[in-house]
């Protein structure tokens, strides 16, 4: 399976990604520049951490005026993986490919710490490799992961099974409904404010992130005949 | 154009404005003997920023000579943007710590966050993939709300720019003390990874080539800041705040992966960044580092102001800028490369045989000095030197203990001092995972990142006890070396080298220029003896407020390799059952401890001793044993003594306690402040093995499965008994509850 890592200016966690899809997975990973206009030829499209822009203005909100992001939501339309973690989050919500907002942190400060999740739903393309219920520990490094949505969406989440992940224990950020991670309607569109590249090998702490990856290319392998 | 009347070279003679840049009645003259003339507006704006303390170290060269600079596998000693040693395989540490202490005094985000993008800067323009950053804070007690809000501040800052560029803080250390309150200190610390062949250099090198601009644009911010940097503070520092630079870190980010991609093209030269005083610092060093000269057209420096004077732009200290030199005709090679990340790269002037700065501005020959006089020939001062009254008496003070009532409240009131007790309030606001190497992360004695691709890591710490300096600066100093070494052995480390940052108050003073002196002496025998070369730092001199100086406050920055991922140790308790021993033999010294000061309130007396021999010694019996898989954790005895120790060593476990007898004086044996002690625990069927090799050390007790610490006397007299989770709350909650 063959993942393009997004780079916007600004990105930082790309090249985490990177490693954790080639070194941990074992899969193919290439990085794509924000001004390329193609997609094809990816199985799945991954939006990385970091200050895309600076952040300037609102998380996310420059990048979603980027050349790349009209084809991150064509490759969402076209049914692909696309999983944006932090500030891949952010964009997801302001190219509207995700419902909701983000606000700074209840405590107005940045943290960075290692937080537990709750998978709240194990039947998505990126979390069928996980037990329903299953406490994870995946790090959270961010300012603005307050997640927020009005009651309509709320509840629109909720039936649709759309909340993925939540905060086990602890709320860091004073997320509504200790919200970490989200899908959108179909399925196919993750955000997340954890990050899981983070947490791919135990030398680090955790390895429970590295399920997350495996799930996606578990779900694409059923969908696919490989060939050699 | 300009409606003020040009200042003529003979006005700023017989109004004697050069005083008012800094330069002195003797350093004008000699100006004017190299230049057989007067110097012109701008030309004494480059000499007197030049010449100022910060860039020149005029007063403290004569003390830097003292340090050994040189070890087998030091690649680049002082003098670079960074320092770097060899780490085998081709690859090598860049790295090296740096003050921003006035900046951060008046306008503390900005100052710590601008700080923190210069050392970043100091390191990629070597060539260096920066890996992890790491920074050394003082501040005045937490108990004065000027003093919480440049804490904060500064903290946001660190954050702030680390974050957003994507280099993981993971390391520091924070002292509070009064001395500190009206001139905190920032020191910041950035450490990169290279292979052999990327090393560059910042000369200008090879007549007709390119001098090229590249990063952000200049505009009038930090103007003079290099100066402002070598004064005291006082009432009238509020005026200097437009010397305070504007960081941006999204900025820094793009000219940092730029310059990753522009060293690996042969058409690069040489390349320098422009920290303190800017364009007129990094063009007339390179060239001078060279043996060439540099000519330079004003008109095409990217400005985001108008109407800028040649000396605006040359003293500007705007962020995020480097100035690079490279082959005559691959220009537009470069200009494309930096185009991709939105950034200018301009074409400003070209290298010169005739080894003079040179500067066009508006058609105009605007200054034309020598490279070498300014970067090289200004003057060394000699200072006379002063040992202040109160060091003899000091000295001949006896060491005595305390006769404490309670020790279960005395460690509990320890643990909750600001400087022993828990940092997470600070590190917590760190991304100190990203770039995913991190594998001792901020808490322990040092932090430890991985080299992907290898089985090695490096362990990183800085430190300085500045009380122990304040009392003795020789002892003081070579303290601050041993416990930075200890704290990388314990790590799992074999100590590599050292940075330093040398901040002290007004060397114009006798007694301050006797701190510095002896300081030196001190770290100097101690790097050594534990073969730890300096390769490089910063002088921060003139660090006092209304006369009063901070205590002199060498912090020294370490790096260490580990050979062997499976050597990285921690400080906590592993295991029930695993026995505790402490290597070294305790004394009774309180002078400059933590309890000295919450007890009396200031400190006094002579600072506990340090042999270095005896140093080496043991960090060779723990890295030893270390390596050979006979620890399982390990931890420096520091601030707070034996029991603070203990104490941490459990805080990071769920559900441990300890068991653990002591001998001799009680308070001493709690809490003094002996040097050269490690606490260690052994699984009990390593301990023949490892009493043999570590022979300096003692049982002392063990890991138990209940979350109490006892500590009994050789009478098995209790005298701690102590709910861990309670020493832990008392740890943890302190700087949160200070804060509020």
């Amino acid at each position: 399976m063959k993942f393009a890592v997004i780079v916007f200016p600004g990105s930082n966690c790309d090249s985490d990604m990177y490693h954790a899809i080639k070194d941990e997975l074992g899969e193919e990973a290439e990085f794509v520049w924000h001004t390329e206009d193609s997609l094809d030829g990816y199985d799945g499209i991954l939006l990385p951490g970091g200050f895309s822009y600076g952040d300037y203005l609102r998380s996310g909100a420059i990048a979603r005026f980027s050349n790349v992001t009209s084809e991150v939501i064509k490759a969402a339309e076209a049914g692909k993986p696309v999983l944006g973690v932090c500030n891949g989050f952010q964009v997801l919500l302001e190219a509207g490919l995700l419902p909701g907002a983000m606000r700074r942190n209840k405590d107005l400060k940045f943290i960075c710490r290692p937080a537990n999740l709750k998978v709240e739903n194990n039947e998505t393309m990126f979390t069928n490799a996980y037990e329903q219920g299953e406490v994870i520990s995946v790090p959270i490094a961010h300012g603005e992961g307050n997640y927020y949505c009005d009651e309509k969406t709320l509840e629109e989440l909720k039936q649709n099974n759309q909340i993925v992940f939540s905060y086990h224990g602890e709320n860091p950020n004073g997320s509504l409904e200790d919200i970490a991670g989200i899908t959108n309607k179909s399925g196919n569109v993750l955000g997340m404010m954890p990050h899981p590249e983070r947490a791919v090998d135990s030398l680090l702490g955790s390895a429970d992130g590295l399920k997350l990856f495996q799930s996606i290319v578990k779900s694409w392998r059923g969908s696919h005949v490989v060939t050699a | 154009m300009s409606l003020l009347l040009e200042t003529t070279p003979e006005m700023i003679k017989s109004e004697r404005i050069y005083s008012q840049m800094g330069l002195s009645d003797q350093e004008f003259a000699k100006v004017e003997e190299i230049l057989g003339r007067l110097p012109n507006y701008t030309e004494t704006g480059l000499f007197s920023v030049m010449w100022s303390e910060h860039c020149s170290y005029k007063n403290s060269k004569p003390v830097l000579k003292k340090f050994p600079v040189t070890g087998e596998k030091v690649l680049q000693g002082p003098g670079e943007g960074a320092g770097i040693v060899d780490i085998g395989d081709n690859q090598a540490v860049v790295f090296k710590i740096e003050s921003h202490n006035h900046p951060s005094a008046i306008e503390p985000y900005q100052g710590a966050a601008t700080g923190v993008g210069g050392i970043i800067r100091d390191v990629f323009s070597m060539g260096a993939r920066p890996i992890a950053l790491l920074n050394s804070l003082r501040f005045g007690e937490l108990t004065n709300s000027r003093v919480k809000y440049l804490f904060k501040e500064v903290v946001a800052g660190i954050a702030g720019y680390g974050n957003c560029i994507g280099i993981p803080t993971v390391g520091g250390e924070i002292q509070f003390d009064p001395s500190y309150e009206g001139n905190p200190l920032v020191n910041a610390m950035c450490v990169g990874l290279i292979n052999h062949e990327d090393i560059k250099k910042g000369q200008a090198h090879g007549a007709g080539n390119t001098v090229m601009y590249v990063g952000a644009k200049t505009g009038r911010d930090g103007i003079h800041g290099a100066t402002f940097a070598s004064e005291e503070l006082s009432e009238a520092s509020e005026e200097k705040r437009p010397a305070v630079q504007v960081g941006d870190p999204f900025m820094e980010k793009l000219l940092l992966e730029a310059c990753l991609e522009l060293i690996q093209s042969d058409a690069l030269v040489g390349i320098q960044d422009m920290g303190a005083a800017g364009l007129a610092s990094s063009s007339a060093e390179m060239a001078s580092k060279a043996g060439s000269g540099i000519e330079m057209n004003l008109d095409f420096i990217p400005q985001r102001e108008t109407g800028m004077t040649a000396y605006e732009m040359m003293l500007s200290e705007s962020q995020e800028r480097m100035l690079i030199v490279v082959k005559q005709g691959r220009e537009q090679e470069i200009v494309d490369l930096f185009s991709k990340y939105g950034l200018e790269a301009v074409s400003v002037g070209k290298v010169t045989d005739d080894k003079n700065l040179t500067l066009y501005h508006d058609g105009e020959l605007v200054a034309k000095v020598p490279a070498d006089a300014l970067a090289e020939e200004a003057p060394v001062y000699y200072k006379p030197s002063r040992e202040p009254l109160y060091f003899q008496e000091f000295q001949q003070m006896e060491n005595k203990s305390y006769r404490l009532h309670d020790y279960n409240a005395t460690l509990k009131q320890l643990l909750s001092q600001p400087t022993i007790s828990s940092k997470e309030w600070v590190y917590d606001q760190y991304d100190y995972m990203v770039q995913t190497n991190t594998v001792v992360v901020p808490g322990s004695d040092a932090a430890v990142i991985r080299i992907r691709d290898t089985n090695k890591a490096l362990a990183m710490t800085t430190d300085c006890n500045s009380r122990y300096l304040y009392l003795d600066p020789e002892t003081g100093g070579k303290i601050a070396v041993a416990e930075a070494a200890r704290n990388i052995v314990c790590s799992g480390g074999e100590p590599l080298a050292i940075t330093d940052c040398l901040n002290f108050g007004n060397p114009e003073k006798p007694e301050i220029f006797w701190q510095i002196e002896k300081a030196a002496d001190g770290m100097s025998e101690a790097c050594r003896v534990l073969s730890t070369p300096v390769i490089g730092g910063n002088v921060s001199l003139y660090n006092e407020t209304n006369g009063v100086a901070v205590y002199p406050t060498p912090v020294v920055g370490m790096v260490g390799l580990i050979e062997d991922i499976n050597h990285v140790t921690t400080q906590t308790f592993k295991n029930a059952g695993d026995l505790i021993y402490v290597v070294g033999e305790t004394n009774i010294e309180f002078a400059g401890s933590e309890l000295q000061k919450m007890i009396e309130g200031r400190i006094f007396g002579k600072a506990p001793s340090l042999d270095l021999e005896v140093e080496k010694t043991r960090q060779a019996q723990v890295l030893a044993a270390i390596k050979n898989g006979l620890i399982a954790s390990a931890h420096d005895v520091a601030e707070g003594g034996l029991a603070v120790a203990i104490a941490e060593s459990l805080f990071g476990t769920e559900d441990f306690g300890a068991e653990v007898k002591v001998t001799g004086d009680e308070a001493a044996a709690l809490f003094s402040e002996t040097q050269s002690r490690f606490l260690v625990s052994v699984n009990p069927e390593h301990r023949g093995a490892f009493e043999e090799m570590a022979v300096d050390a003692t049982l002392i007790g063990k890991v138990t499965n209940s979350r109490v610490l006892t500590v009994v006397n050789e009478k098995n007299d209790q005298l701690v008994h102590a709910d861990v989770s309670e020493l832990y709350e008392a740890w943890k909650g302190a700087i949160p509850c200070l804060l509020k």
